[in-house]
Protein backbone atom coordinates (compact mmCIF):
# COMPACT_ATOMS: atom_id res chain seq x y z
CA UNK A 1 0.00 0.00 0.00
CA UNK A 2 2.81 2.49 0.68
CA UNK A 3 4.82 1.73 -2.20
CA UNK A 4 1.60 2.19 -4.26
CA UNK A 5 1.23 4.94 -2.76
CA UNK A 6 4.72 6.56 -3.55
CA UNK A 7 4.86 5.09 -6.53
CA UNK A 8 1.52 7.13 -7.61
CA UNK A 9 2.76 10.45 -5.86
CA UNK A 10 5.95 10.33 -7.91
CA UNK A 11 4.39 9.44 -11.21
CA UNK A 12 2.19 12.03 -10.82
CA UNK A 13 4.54 14.79 -10.17
CA UNK A 14 6.34 13.44 -13.27
CA UNK A 15 2.44 14.14 -15.35
CA UNK A 16 2.09 17.75 -13.56
CA UNK A 17 5.66 18.20 -14.97
CA UNK A 18 5.05 17.30 -18.12
CA UNK A 19 1.64 19.23 -17.97
CA UNK A 20 3.81 22.22 -17.31
CA UNK A 21 6.25 22.15 -19.95
CA UNK A 22 3.55 21.36 -22.92
CA UNK A 23 1.32 24.48 -21.66
CA UNK A 24 4.58 26.73 -21.70
CA UNK A 25 5.70 25.53 -24.84
CA UNK A 26 2.12 26.11 -26.51
CA UNK A 27 2.32 29.53 -24.80
CA UNK A 28 4.93 30.66 -26.42
CA UNK A 29 3.99 29.52 -29.65
CA UNK A 30 0.87 32.11 -29.18
CA UNK A 31 1.22 34.91 -31.93
CA UNK A 32 1.05 37.56 -30.16
CA UNK A 33 2.28 38.70 -26.67
CA UNK A 34 1.12 39.78 -23.54
CA UNK A 35 1.93 43.67 -24.12
CA UNK A 36 -0.41 44.33 -27.48
CA UNK A 37 -2.36 46.99 -27.12
CA UNK A 38 -4.66 48.76 -29.37
CA UNK A 39 -1.99 51.56 -29.58
CA UNK A 40 1.43 50.36 -29.95
CA UNK A 41 4.26 50.30 -26.92
CA UNK A 42 7.25 51.73 -28.16
CA UNK A 43 9.88 49.01 -28.79
CA UNK A 44 12.23 50.13 -25.62
CA UNK A 45 9.03 49.83 -22.96
CA UNK A 46 8.15 46.24 -24.41
CA UNK A 47 11.88 45.26 -23.87
CA UNK A 48 11.66 46.50 -20.43
CA UNK A 49 8.65 45.22 -19.62
CA UNK A 50 10.37 41.62 -20.94
CA UNK A 51 13.28 41.81 -19.02
CA UNK A 52 11.57 42.93 -16.25
CA UNK A 53 9.72 39.47 -16.28
CA UNK A 54 11.91 37.54 -17.69
CA UNK A 55 10.62 36.96 -20.98
CA UNK A 56 14.02 38.33 -22.66
CA UNK A 57 15.99 34.97 -20.96
CA UNK A 58 16.37 31.53 -23.28
CA UNK A 59 13.41 29.18 -22.96
CA UNK A 60 14.69 27.02 -20.49
CA UNK A 61 15.74 29.16 -18.07
CA UNK A 62 12.42 30.83 -17.87
CA UNK A 63 10.80 27.32 -17.71
CA UNK A 64 13.16 26.48 -15.28
CA UNK A 65 12.64 29.02 -13.08
CA UNK A 66 8.57 29.13 -13.42
CA UNK A 67 9.20 25.05 -12.08
CA UNK A 68 11.00 26.15 -8.83
CA UNK A 69 9.02 29.04 -7.73
CA UNK A 70 5.68 26.94 -8.61
CA UNK A 71 7.21 23.81 -6.21
CA UNK A 72 7.16 26.68 -3.94
CA UNK A 73 3.67 27.60 -4.18
CA UNK A 74 4.57 30.46 -6.04
CA UNK A 75 2.49 30.33 -9.97
CA UNK A 76 3.73 33.64 -11.14
CA UNK A 77 2.64 37.35 -12.11
CA UNK A 78 -0.31 37.82 -13.84
CA UNK A 79 0.27 40.39 -16.96
CA UNK A 80 -3.36 41.95 -16.27
CA UNK A 81 -3.48 42.12 -12.76
CA UNK A 82 -0.79 43.90 -11.70
CA UNK A 83 -1.42 44.22 -7.99
CA UNK A 84 -1.78 40.53 -7.11
CA UNK A 85 0.32 37.27 -8.16
CA UNK A 86 -1.35 34.40 -10.01
CA UNK A 87 -1.40 32.02 -6.94
CA UNK A 88 -3.23 34.77 -5.57
CA UNK A 89 -5.95 35.35 -7.99
CA UNK A 90 -6.51 31.99 -8.08
CA UNK A 91 -7.23 31.54 -4.46
CA UNK A 92 -9.61 33.88 -5.13
CA UNK A 93 -11.37 32.45 -7.24
CA UNK A 94 -11.18 29.19 -5.93
CA UNK A 95 -13.42 29.38 -2.95
CA UNK A 96 -16.20 30.27 -5.28
CA UNK A 97 -15.63 27.23 -7.59
CA UNK A 98 -15.17 25.24 -5.20
CA UNK A 99 -18.57 26.12 -3.02
CA UNK A 100 -20.27 25.75 -6.48
CA UNK A 101 -18.84 22.61 -6.94
CA UNK A 102 -19.30 21.34 -3.56
CA UNK A 103 -23.21 22.40 -4.00
CA UNK A 104 -23.37 20.45 -7.38
CA UNK A 105 -21.61 17.14 -5.98
CA UNK A 106 -23.68 17.02 -2.98
CA UNK A 107 -27.04 17.40 -5.74
CA UNK A 108 -26.16 14.90 -8.06
CA UNK A 109 -25.60 12.65 -4.59
CA UNK A 110 -29.18 13.37 -3.42
CA UNK A 111 -30.39 12.84 -6.81
CA UNK A 112 -28.48 10.38 -8.38
CA UNK A 113 -28.35 7.95 -6.00
CA UNK A 114 -31.91 7.18 -4.77
CA UNK A 115 -33.04 7.53 -8.61
CA UNK A 116 -30.89 4.76 -9.20
CA UNK A 117 -31.99 2.97 -6.25
CA UNK A 118 -35.96 3.54 -7.20
CA UNK A 119 -35.18 2.37 -10.65
CA UNK A 120 -33.48 -1.43 -9.22
CA UNK A 121 -35.85 -1.63 -7.04
CA UNK A 122 -38.67 -1.53 -9.16
CA UNK A 123 -37.19 -2.99 -12.44
CA UNK A 124 -38.79 -2.73 -14.88
CA UNK A 125 -41.92 -1.07 -13.90
CA UNK A 126 -42.67 2.98 -14.85
CA UNK A 127 -40.68 3.88 -12.16
CA UNK A 128 -37.21 2.61 -14.11
CA UNK A 129 -38.31 3.58 -17.31
CA UNK A 130 -38.39 7.02 -16.37
CA UNK A 131 -35.41 7.27 -14.44
CA UNK A 132 -33.44 5.51 -16.70
CA UNK A 133 -34.85 7.74 -19.61
CA UNK A 134 -33.67 11.27 -17.49
CA UNK A 135 -30.47 9.82 -16.54
CA UNK A 136 -30.06 9.11 -20.52
CA UNK A 137 -31.20 12.85 -21.28
CA UNK A 138 -28.81 14.57 -18.70
CA UNK A 139 -26.21 12.30 -19.66
CA UNK A 140 -26.03 13.53 -23.45
CA UNK A 141 -27.15 17.30 -22.67
CA UNK A 142 -24.33 19.74 -21.95
CA UNK A 143 -25.02 21.92 -18.49
CA UNK A 144 -24.88 24.78 -20.42
CA UNK A 145 -28.04 24.19 -22.47
CA UNK A 146 -29.57 23.27 -19.19
CA UNK A 147 -28.52 26.35 -17.61
CA UNK A 148 -29.79 28.60 -20.07
CA UNK A 149 -33.51 26.72 -20.29
CA UNK A 150 -33.39 26.91 -15.99
CA UNK A 151 -32.57 30.61 -16.36
CA UNK A 152 -35.59 31.41 -19.30
CA UNK A 153 -37.92 29.25 -16.98
CA UNK A 154 -37.02 30.70 -13.46
CA UNK A 155 -35.62 34.05 -13.79
CA UNK A 156 -37.61 35.21 -17.08
CA UNK A 157 -40.35 33.80 -17.16
CA UNK A 158 -41.55 33.08 -13.79
CA UNK A 159 -38.95 35.62 -12.07
CA UNK A 160 -38.57 33.32 -9.27
CA UNK A 161 -34.30 33.91 -9.30
CA UNK A 162 -31.47 36.19 -10.52
CA UNK A 163 -30.19 35.07 -13.67
CA UNK A 164 -26.63 35.54 -12.15
CA UNK A 165 -23.95 37.12 -9.77
CA UNK A 166 -22.66 35.50 -6.82
CA UNK A 167 -23.09 35.92 -2.73
CA UNK A 168 -26.53 34.57 -2.14
CA UNK A 169 -27.74 30.96 -1.62
CA UNK A 170 -30.42 32.54 -4.88
CA UNK A 171 -27.20 32.97 -7.26
CA UNK A 172 -26.15 29.28 -6.58
CA UNK A 173 -29.23 26.93 -6.77
CA UNK A 174 -29.19 27.30 -10.85
CA UNK A 175 -25.97 26.90 -11.41
CA UNK A 176 -25.72 24.07 -8.95
CA UNK A 177 -28.32 22.05 -10.94
CA UNK A 178 -26.97 23.00 -14.50
CA UNK A 179 -23.44 21.36 -13.24
CA UNK A 180 -25.11 18.40 -10.82
CA UNK A 181 -27.26 17.13 -13.89
CA UNK A 182 -24.62 15.75 -15.81
CA UNK A 183 -23.01 13.61 -12.74
CA UNK A 184 -26.64 12.83 -11.32
CA UNK A 185 -27.21 11.44 -14.16
CA UNK A 186 -23.88 9.20 -14.26
CA UNK A 187 -24.68 8.11 -10.59
CA UNK A 188 -28.41 6.80 -11.49
CA UNK A 189 -26.96 4.73 -14.26
CA UNK A 190 -24.45 3.45 -12.07
CA UNK A 191 -25.91 2.81 -8.44
CA UNK A 192 -28.79 1.32 -10.70
CA UNK A 193 -26.60 -1.33 -12.86
CA UNK A 194 -24.33 -1.78 -9.44
CA UNK A 195 -27.91 -2.72 -7.46
CA UNK A 196 -28.92 -5.32 -10.41
CA UNK A 197 -25.66 -6.62 -9.98
CA UNK A 198 -25.28 -7.31 -6.24
CA UNK A 199 -29.61 -8.26 -6.02
CA UNK A 200 -28.50 -11.47 -8.17
CA UNK A 201 -25.75 -12.42 -5.63
CA UNK A 202 -26.29 -15.64 -3.47
CA UNK A 203 -25.41 -13.67 -0.37
CA UNK A 204 -28.22 -11.25 -1.05
CA UNK A 205 -30.53 -14.88 -0.95
CA UNK A 206 -29.11 -15.90 1.81
CA UNK A 207 -29.56 -13.21 4.09
CA UNK A 208 -33.16 -13.15 3.22
CA UNK A 209 -33.67 -16.77 3.84
CA UNK A 210 -32.21 -16.20 7.38
CA UNK A 211 -34.32 -13.83 8.04
CA UNK A 212 -33.47 -10.65 8.26
CA UNK A 213 -35.93 -7.86 7.32
CA UNK A 214 -35.67 -6.36 3.80
CA UNK A 215 -34.50 -3.18 5.08
CA UNK A 216 -31.49 -4.56 6.80
CA UNK A 217 -30.67 -6.77 3.66
CA UNK A 218 -30.89 -3.27 1.46
CA UNK A 219 -28.86 -1.23 3.94
CA UNK A 220 -26.17 -3.87 4.54
CA UNK A 221 -25.83 -5.98 2.14
CA UNK A 222 -27.13 -4.67 -1.02
CA UNK A 223 -26.27 -1.02 -0.74
CA UNK A 224 -22.78 -1.39 0.82
CA UNK A 225 -21.65 -3.57 -2.10
CA UNK A 226 -23.50 -2.04 -4.64
CA UNK A 227 -22.13 2.01 -3.77
CA UNK A 228 -18.30 0.90 -4.39
CA UNK A 229 -18.62 1.25 -7.99
CA UNK A 230 -20.41 4.90 -7.59
CA UNK A 231 -17.05 5.59 -5.52
CA UNK A 232 -15.24 5.55 -8.64
CA UNK A 233 -17.34 7.67 -10.23
CA UNK A 234 -18.00 10.29 -7.81
CA UNK A 235 -13.76 11.18 -6.89
CA UNK A 236 -12.83 12.27 -10.28
CA UNK A 237 -16.77 13.99 -10.63
CA UNK A 238 -15.84 15.43 -7.30
CA UNK A 239 -12.99 16.86 -8.60
CA UNK A 240 -14.22 18.20 -11.99
CA UNK A 241 -16.90 19.88 -9.99
CA UNK A 242 -14.61 21.55 -7.79
CA UNK A 243 -12.53 22.49 -10.47
CA UNK A 244 -15.43 24.01 -11.76
CA UNK A 245 -17.30 24.41 -15.21
CA UNK A 246 -15.91 27.48 -17.11
CA UNK A 247 -18.71 27.65 -19.18
CA UNK A 248 -21.18 27.75 -16.33
CA UNK A 249 -19.22 30.13 -14.60
CA UNK A 250 -19.17 32.30 -17.75
CA UNK A 251 -23.36 32.01 -17.80
CA UNK A 252 -23.93 32.76 -14.18
CA UNK A 253 -21.70 35.63 -14.14
CA UNK A 254 -19.44 33.78 -11.11
CA UNK A 255 -16.17 35.49 -10.78
CA UNK A 256 -14.54 31.66 -10.22
CA UNK A 257 -11.28 30.42 -11.59
CA UNK A 258 -13.00 29.23 -15.11
CA UNK A 259 -13.70 32.80 -15.72
CA UNK A 260 -10.49 33.80 -15.16
CA UNK A 261 -8.89 31.80 -17.41
CA UNK A 262 -11.40 32.74 -20.35
CA UNK A 263 -10.12 36.18 -19.65
CA UNK A 264 -6.65 35.19 -19.52
CA UNK A 265 -7.00 33.88 -23.07
CA UNK A 266 -7.96 36.82 -24.22
CA UNK A 267 -5.00 39.23 -22.51
CA UNK A 268 -3.10 36.24 -23.65
CA UNK A 269 -1.69 36.63 -19.70
CA UNK A 270 0.35 33.59 -19.95
CA UNK A 271 0.88 32.99 -16.49
CA UNK A 272 -2.64 33.28 -15.77
CA UNK A 273 -3.76 30.68 -18.28
CA UNK A 274 -0.10 28.69 -17.15
CA UNK A 275 -1.43 28.58 -13.75
CA UNK A 276 -5.12 27.94 -14.08
CA UNK A 277 -3.95 24.78 -16.38
CA UNK A 278 -1.63 23.53 -13.73
CA UNK A 279 -4.40 23.75 -10.89
CA UNK A 280 -6.84 22.10 -12.30
CA UNK A 281 -4.72 19.20 -13.50
CA UNK A 282 -3.27 18.92 -10.38
CA UNK A 283 -6.48 18.84 -8.90
CA UNK A 284 -8.05 16.07 -10.75
CA UNK A 285 -5.03 14.08 -10.16
CA UNK A 286 -4.59 14.47 -6.06
CA UNK A 287 -8.21 13.59 -5.92
CA UNK A 288 -8.18 10.65 -8.14
CA UNK A 289 -5.29 9.35 -6.05
CA UNK A 290 -6.82 10.05 -2.75
CA UNK A 291 -10.31 8.01 -4.42
CA UNK A 292 -7.98 5.16 -5.04
CA UNK A 293 -6.44 5.11 -1.99
CA UNK A 294 -10.13 5.63 -0.33
CA UNK A 295 -11.18 2.51 -2.37
CA UNK A 296 -8.52 -0.29 -0.87
CA UNK A 297 -9.68 0.91 2.39
CA UNK A 298 -13.31 0.57 1.66
CA UNK A 299 -13.34 -2.39 -0.11
CA UNK A 300 -10.84 -4.93 1.25
CA UNK A 301 -10.72 -7.12 -1.92
CA UNK A 302 -8.74 -4.91 -3.51
CA UNK A 303 -4.78 -4.52 -3.40
CA UNK A 304 -2.12 -2.74 -5.32
CA UNK A 305 0.90 -4.66 -5.03
CA UNK B 1 -31.70 -36.63 -58.74
CA UNK B 2 -30.79 -34.23 -55.97
CA UNK B 3 -33.02 -31.65 -55.45
CA UNK B 4 -31.27 -28.31 -54.04
CA UNK B 5 -32.52 -27.57 -50.31
CA UNK B 6 -33.71 -24.39 -49.77
CA UNK B 7 -31.75 -22.82 -46.78
CA UNK B 8 -34.57 -21.19 -44.33
CA UNK B 9 -32.22 -18.30 -43.08
CA UNK B 10 -30.98 -15.99 -45.72
CA UNK B 11 -27.24 -14.99 -45.28
CA UNK B 12 -26.87 -12.23 -43.16
CA UNK B 13 -23.26 -10.79 -42.78
CA UNK B 14 -21.83 -9.68 -39.33
CA UNK B 15 -22.55 -5.90 -40.40
CA UNK B 16 -26.02 -6.43 -41.74
CA UNK B 17 -27.09 -8.34 -38.52
CA UNK B 18 -26.05 -5.39 -36.58
CA UNK B 19 -27.97 -3.18 -39.05
CA UNK B 20 -30.89 -5.52 -38.47
CA UNK B 21 -30.76 -4.84 -34.45
CA UNK B 22 -30.14 -1.23 -35.03
CA UNK B 23 -33.48 -0.91 -36.94
CA UNK B 24 -35.18 -2.92 -33.60
CA UNK B 25 -34.07 -0.56 -31.36
CA UNK B 26 -36.53 2.46 -31.07
CA UNK B 27 -34.08 5.48 -29.54
CA UNK B 28 -31.53 4.91 -32.06
CA UNK B 29 -34.00 5.08 -35.16
CA UNK B 30 -35.20 8.14 -33.45
CA UNK B 31 -31.94 9.70 -33.19
CA UNK B 32 -30.97 8.87 -36.66
CA UNK B 33 -34.31 10.48 -38.19
CA UNK B 34 -33.09 13.85 -36.53
CA UNK B 35 -29.78 13.46 -37.38
CA UNK B 36 -30.98 13.39 -40.81
CA UNK B 37 -33.57 15.55 -40.64
CA UNK B 38 -31.17 18.52 -39.15
CA UNK B 39 -28.73 17.06 -41.94
CA UNK B 40 -31.25 17.65 -44.79
CA UNK B 41 -32.47 21.11 -43.55
CA UNK B 42 -28.96 22.02 -43.33
CA UNK B 43 -28.34 20.83 -46.85
CA UNK B 44 -31.30 22.42 -48.51
CA UNK B 45 -32.01 25.88 -46.19
CA UNK B 46 -31.70 27.94 -49.26
CA UNK B 47 -34.35 26.12 -50.60
CA UNK B 48 -36.38 25.47 -47.28
CA UNK B 49 -36.13 28.94 -46.11
CA UNK B 50 -36.06 32.40 -48.51
CA UNK B 51 -34.07 34.58 -46.10
CA UNK B 52 -30.15 34.42 -45.95
CA UNK B 53 -28.08 33.93 -42.51
CA UNK B 54 -26.38 37.36 -43.15
CA UNK B 55 -28.92 39.83 -44.32
CA UNK B 56 -29.82 42.33 -41.85
CA UNK B 57 -33.33 43.70 -41.63
CA UNK B 58 -33.64 46.67 -39.02
CA UNK B 59 -37.74 46.57 -39.74
CA UNK B 60 -37.66 43.31 -37.97
CA UNK B 61 -35.65 43.57 -34.55
CA UNK B 62 -35.70 41.09 -32.28
CA UNK B 63 -39.80 40.20 -33.17
CA UNK B 64 -40.91 36.94 -31.59
CA UNK B 65 -41.74 33.58 -33.38
CA UNK B 66 -44.45 34.66 -36.45
CA UNK B 67 -45.63 33.08 -39.61
CA UNK B 68 -43.02 35.14 -41.77
CA UNK B 69 -40.26 34.28 -39.36
CA UNK B 70 -41.19 30.81 -38.01
CA UNK B 71 -38.67 31.35 -34.84
CA UNK B 72 -38.62 35.44 -34.90
CA UNK B 73 -35.90 37.24 -35.63
CA UNK B 74 -32.18 38.84 -33.55
CA UNK B 75 -31.15 41.49 -32.68
CA UNK B 76 -29.81 42.79 -36.20
CA UNK B 77 -33.52 41.42 -37.74
CA UNK B 78 -31.88 38.34 -38.76
CA UNK B 79 -34.30 35.61 -39.23
CA UNK B 80 -33.86 32.86 -36.32
CA UNK B 81 -34.67 29.64 -38.28
CA UNK B 82 -32.25 30.36 -41.20
CA UNK B 83 -29.77 31.13 -38.47
CA UNK B 84 -30.08 28.32 -36.97
CA UNK B 85 -30.24 25.78 -39.74
CA UNK B 86 -26.92 27.18 -41.23
CA UNK B 87 -25.77 27.00 -37.90
CA UNK B 88 -25.87 23.52 -38.44
CA UNK B 89 -23.70 23.39 -40.76
CA UNK B 90 -21.21 24.79 -38.68
CA UNK B 91 -22.31 22.19 -36.10
CA UNK B 92 -22.45 19.06 -38.34
CA UNK B 93 -19.26 20.38 -39.91
CA UNK B 94 -17.47 20.09 -36.85
CA UNK B 95 -18.72 16.78 -35.61
CA UNK B 96 -17.62 14.84 -38.71
CA UNK B 97 -14.45 16.98 -39.40
CA UNK B 98 -12.80 16.94 -35.95
CA UNK B 99 -14.25 12.64 -35.81
CA UNK B 100 -11.85 12.19 -39.07
CA UNK B 101 -8.95 14.24 -37.86
CA UNK B 102 -9.75 11.85 -34.53
CA UNK B 103 -9.41 9.10 -36.88
CA UNK B 104 -6.31 9.89 -38.82
CA UNK B 105 -3.86 10.26 -35.43
CA UNK B 106 -5.57 8.34 -32.92
CA UNK B 107 -6.14 5.00 -35.03
CA UNK B 108 -2.74 4.82 -36.33
CA UNK B 109 -1.01 5.97 -33.04
CA UNK B 110 -3.15 2.94 -31.22
CA UNK B 111 -3.02 0.40 -33.89
CA UNK B 112 1.21 1.41 -33.88
CA UNK B 113 1.90 1.06 -30.05
CA UNK B 114 0.03 -2.14 -29.90
CA UNK B 115 1.50 -3.98 -32.67
CA UNK B 116 5.24 -3.04 -31.65
CA UNK B 117 4.62 -3.24 -28.35
CA UNK B 118 7.29 -3.33 -25.25
CA UNK B 119 8.89 -0.06 -24.71
CA UNK B 120 7.79 2.05 -27.49
CA UNK B 121 3.96 1.08 -26.72
CA UNK B 122 5.01 1.98 -22.93
CA UNK B 123 5.94 5.25 -23.90
CA UNK B 124 2.79 6.10 -26.25
CA UNK B 125 0.62 5.44 -23.51
CA UNK B 126 1.99 7.22 -21.26
CA UNK B 127 2.00 10.76 -23.35
CA UNK B 128 -1.31 9.54 -23.42
CA UNK B 129 -2.09 9.57 -19.94
CA UNK B 130 -0.41 13.43 -20.12
CA UNK B 131 -3.13 14.16 -22.31
CA UNK B 132 -5.67 12.81 -19.72
CA UNK B 133 -4.30 14.89 -17.20
CA UNK B 134 -4.92 17.88 -19.03
CA UNK B 135 -8.47 19.60 -18.68
CA UNK B 136 -9.62 18.63 -22.19
CA UNK B 137 -12.25 22.33 -23.17
CA UNK B 138 -8.90 24.59 -21.93
CA UNK B 139 -6.14 22.62 -23.87
CA UNK B 140 -8.98 22.85 -26.64
CA UNK B 141 -9.12 26.64 -25.63
CA UNK B 142 -5.54 27.28 -25.22
CA UNK B 143 -5.27 25.56 -28.45
CA UNK B 144 -7.52 27.96 -30.64
CA UNK B 145 -5.84 30.81 -28.99
CA UNK B 146 -2.64 29.97 -30.65
CA UNK B 147 -3.90 28.44 -34.02
CA UNK B 148 -6.26 31.21 -34.22
CA UNK B 149 -7.35 31.53 -37.91
CA UNK B 150 -10.27 29.93 -39.80
CA UNK B 151 -12.89 26.77 -39.31
CA UNK B 152 -10.55 24.36 -39.99
CA UNK B 153 -8.44 25.53 -37.32
CA UNK B 154 -11.47 24.77 -35.13
CA UNK B 155 -11.56 21.44 -35.91
CA UNK B 156 -7.82 20.76 -35.56
CA UNK B 157 -7.32 22.40 -31.93
CA UNK B 158 -10.78 19.73 -30.85
CA UNK B 159 -9.25 16.96 -32.76
CA UNK B 160 -5.58 17.53 -31.12
CA UNK B 161 -7.45 17.05 -28.02
CA UNK B 162 -9.84 14.45 -28.45
CA UNK B 163 -8.02 11.58 -30.58
CA UNK B 164 -6.22 9.78 -26.94
CA UNK B 165 -9.87 8.14 -26.43
CA UNK B 166 -9.47 6.30 -29.95
CA UNK B 167 -5.69 5.69 -29.65
CA UNK B 168 -6.32 4.32 -25.92
CA UNK B 169 -9.41 1.88 -27.73
CA UNK B 170 -7.65 0.64 -30.83
CA UNK B 171 -4.70 -0.56 -28.65
CA UNK B 172 -6.78 -2.17 -26.09
CA UNK B 173 -8.74 -3.80 -28.88
CA UNK B 174 -5.95 -5.10 -30.23
CA UNK B 175 -3.64 -6.26 -27.58
CA UNK B 176 -6.88 -8.06 -26.88
CA UNK B 177 -7.51 -9.33 -30.94
CA UNK B 178 -3.87 -10.25 -30.67
CA UNK B 179 -4.10 -13.18 -28.56
CA UNK B 180 -6.69 -14.66 -30.38
CA UNK B 181 -6.67 -17.77 -32.23
CA UNK B 182 -7.25 -16.71 -36.10
CA UNK B 183 -4.45 -14.21 -35.42
CA UNK B 184 -2.17 -16.91 -34.12
CA UNK B 185 -3.76 -19.35 -37.60
CA UNK B 186 -2.80 -15.61 -39.96
CA UNK B 187 0.65 -15.73 -38.44
CA UNK B 188 1.28 -19.53 -38.67
CA UNK B 189 0.50 -19.15 -42.42
CA UNK B 190 3.36 -16.55 -42.75
CA UNK B 191 1.51 -13.37 -43.01
CA UNK B 192 3.38 -10.01 -41.98
CA UNK B 193 3.18 -7.78 -38.78
CA UNK B 194 1.77 -4.88 -41.04
CA UNK B 195 -0.52 -7.71 -43.18
CA UNK B 196 -1.99 -9.34 -40.15
CA UNK B 197 -2.43 -5.94 -38.66
CA UNK B 198 -4.14 -4.16 -41.54
CA UNK B 199 -5.92 -7.27 -42.58
CA UNK B 200 -7.15 -8.94 -39.41
CA UNK B 201 -6.72 -6.64 -36.20
CA UNK B 202 -8.03 -3.49 -37.80
CA UNK B 203 -11.10 -4.68 -39.33
CA UNK B 204 -12.01 -6.47 -36.40
CA UNK B 205 -12.29 -3.62 -33.89
CA UNK B 206 -14.19 -1.33 -35.95
CA UNK B 207 -16.92 -1.89 -33.90
CA UNK B 208 -15.89 -0.16 -30.67
CA UNK B 209 -14.63 2.73 -32.76
CA UNK B 210 -17.43 3.51 -34.60
CA UNK B 211 -19.23 3.72 -31.60
CA UNK B 212 -16.32 5.80 -29.79
CA UNK B 213 -16.39 8.20 -32.96
CA UNK B 214 -20.00 8.29 -32.64
CA UNK B 215 -20.15 9.31 -28.91
CA UNK B 216 -17.28 11.91 -29.98
CA UNK B 217 -19.37 13.74 -32.49
CA UNK B 218 -21.88 15.45 -29.67
CA UNK B 219 -18.47 16.46 -27.23
CA UNK B 220 -16.90 18.20 -30.47
CA UNK B 221 -19.99 19.73 -30.96
CA UNK B 222 -20.57 21.11 -28.19
CA UNK B 223 -16.31 22.08 -27.72
CA UNK B 224 -17.33 24.19 -30.95
CA UNK B 225 -20.49 25.72 -29.22
CA UNK B 226 -18.47 26.29 -25.88
CA UNK B 227 -15.72 28.11 -27.93
CA UNK B 228 -18.29 30.18 -29.96
CA UNK B 229 -20.08 31.15 -27.07
CA UNK B 230 -16.95 32.60 -25.40
CA UNK B 231 -16.29 34.35 -28.51
CA UNK B 232 -13.15 32.50 -30.17
CA UNK B 233 -15.45 30.21 -32.52
CA UNK B 234 -16.10 30.74 -35.86
CA UNK B 235 -16.36 34.40 -37.02
CA UNK B 236 -19.66 36.44 -37.63
CA UNK B 237 -20.95 36.53 -39.59
CA UNK B 238 -20.89 32.40 -40.10
CA UNK B 239 -23.88 31.36 -37.92
CA UNK B 240 -22.69 28.96 -35.19
CA UNK B 241 -25.38 27.98 -32.01
CA UNK B 242 -22.99 28.69 -29.56
CA UNK B 243 -22.57 32.39 -31.17
CA UNK B 244 -26.33 32.54 -30.97
CA UNK B 245 -26.20 31.79 -27.60
CA UNK B 246 -23.84 34.49 -26.85
CA UNK B 247 -25.21 37.03 -28.91
CA UNK B 248 -28.52 36.53 -27.47
CA UNK B 249 -27.59 36.20 -24.08
CA UNK B 250 -27.81 40.16 -23.67
CA UNK B 251 -31.57 40.56 -24.10
CA UNK B 252 -32.87 37.19 -22.46
CA UNK B 253 -35.28 39.37 -20.91
CA UNK B 254 -36.77 41.02 -24.01
CA UNK B 255 -36.08 38.27 -26.20
CA UNK B 256 -35.47 34.77 -24.61
CA UNK B 257 -36.52 32.94 -27.78
CA UNK B 258 -33.14 34.37 -29.28
CA UNK B 259 -31.20 31.94 -26.40
CA UNK B 260 -33.76 28.88 -26.08
CA UNK B 261 -33.79 28.02 -29.51
CA UNK B 262 -30.50 27.84 -30.33
CA UNK B 263 -29.88 26.13 -26.65
CA UNK B 264 -32.31 23.41 -27.75
CA UNK B 265 -30.80 22.71 -31.33
CA UNK B 266 -27.73 21.91 -29.57
CA UNK B 267 -29.45 19.63 -26.54
CA UNK B 268 -31.45 17.96 -29.48
CA UNK B 269 -28.64 17.49 -31.80
CA UNK B 270 -26.28 15.93 -29.02
CA UNK B 271 -29.38 13.58 -27.53
CA UNK B 272 -29.80 12.39 -31.20
CA UNK B 273 -25.87 11.54 -31.27
CA UNK B 274 -26.05 10.32 -27.83
CA UNK B 275 -29.62 7.85 -28.80
CA UNK B 276 -27.44 6.54 -32.11
CA UNK B 277 -24.28 5.49 -30.25
CA UNK B 278 -26.48 3.86 -27.93
CA UNK B 279 -28.19 2.12 -30.79
CA UNK B 280 -24.65 1.00 -32.80
CA UNK B 281 -22.59 -0.08 -29.15
CA UNK B 282 -25.91 -2.57 -28.00
CA UNK B 283 -26.06 -3.73 -32.14
CA UNK B 284 -22.60 -3.84 -32.89
CA UNK B 285 -21.84 -5.80 -29.54
CA UNK B 286 -24.85 -7.91 -28.49
CA UNK B 287 -22.78 -9.63 -25.72
CA UNK B 288 -23.09 -6.06 -24.18
CA UNK B 289 -26.75 -5.93 -24.40
CA UNK B 290 -27.92 -5.80 -20.44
Amino acid sequence: MLKFTVRRVLWLLLVLFAVAFITFSLMHLVPGGPWDREKELAPQIVENLNRKYGLDKPFFLQFGHYLWSAARGDLGVSYSYQDRGVTQILLEGLPKTATLGLAAFLLAIFIGIPLGMAAALRQNTPVDYVSVFFSMVFASIPGFVLGILLMILLSVVLHLLPTGGWGSIKQVIMPAFALAALPAAYMARITRAGMLDVMRQDYIRTARSKGLAERIVLVRHILRNALIPVMTVAGPQLAYLITGSFIIESIFSIPGIGRLFVQGVFARDYGLIMGTILFYAAAVAVFNLVVDILYAVVDPRIRYD
Amino acid sequence: MAVAVEVARPHHTLWGDAFIRLRRNRLAVAGTVIILVIALGALLVPFISPYDFAKQNYDAISLGPSWAHPLGTDELGRDVFARLLYGARTSLAVGIFTQAIVLVIGLPIGAFSASVGGRVDNLVMRFVDVMYAFPDILLIILLRAIFGGSIFMIFLAIGLVAWVDVSRLVRGQILSLKQRDFVTAARAMGATGRYVTLRHLLPNSMGPIIVAVTFGVPRAIFAEAALSYIGIGVKPPTPSWGTMISDGYNQIFAAPHLVAFPALAIGILMLAFTFLGDGLRDALDPRLRR
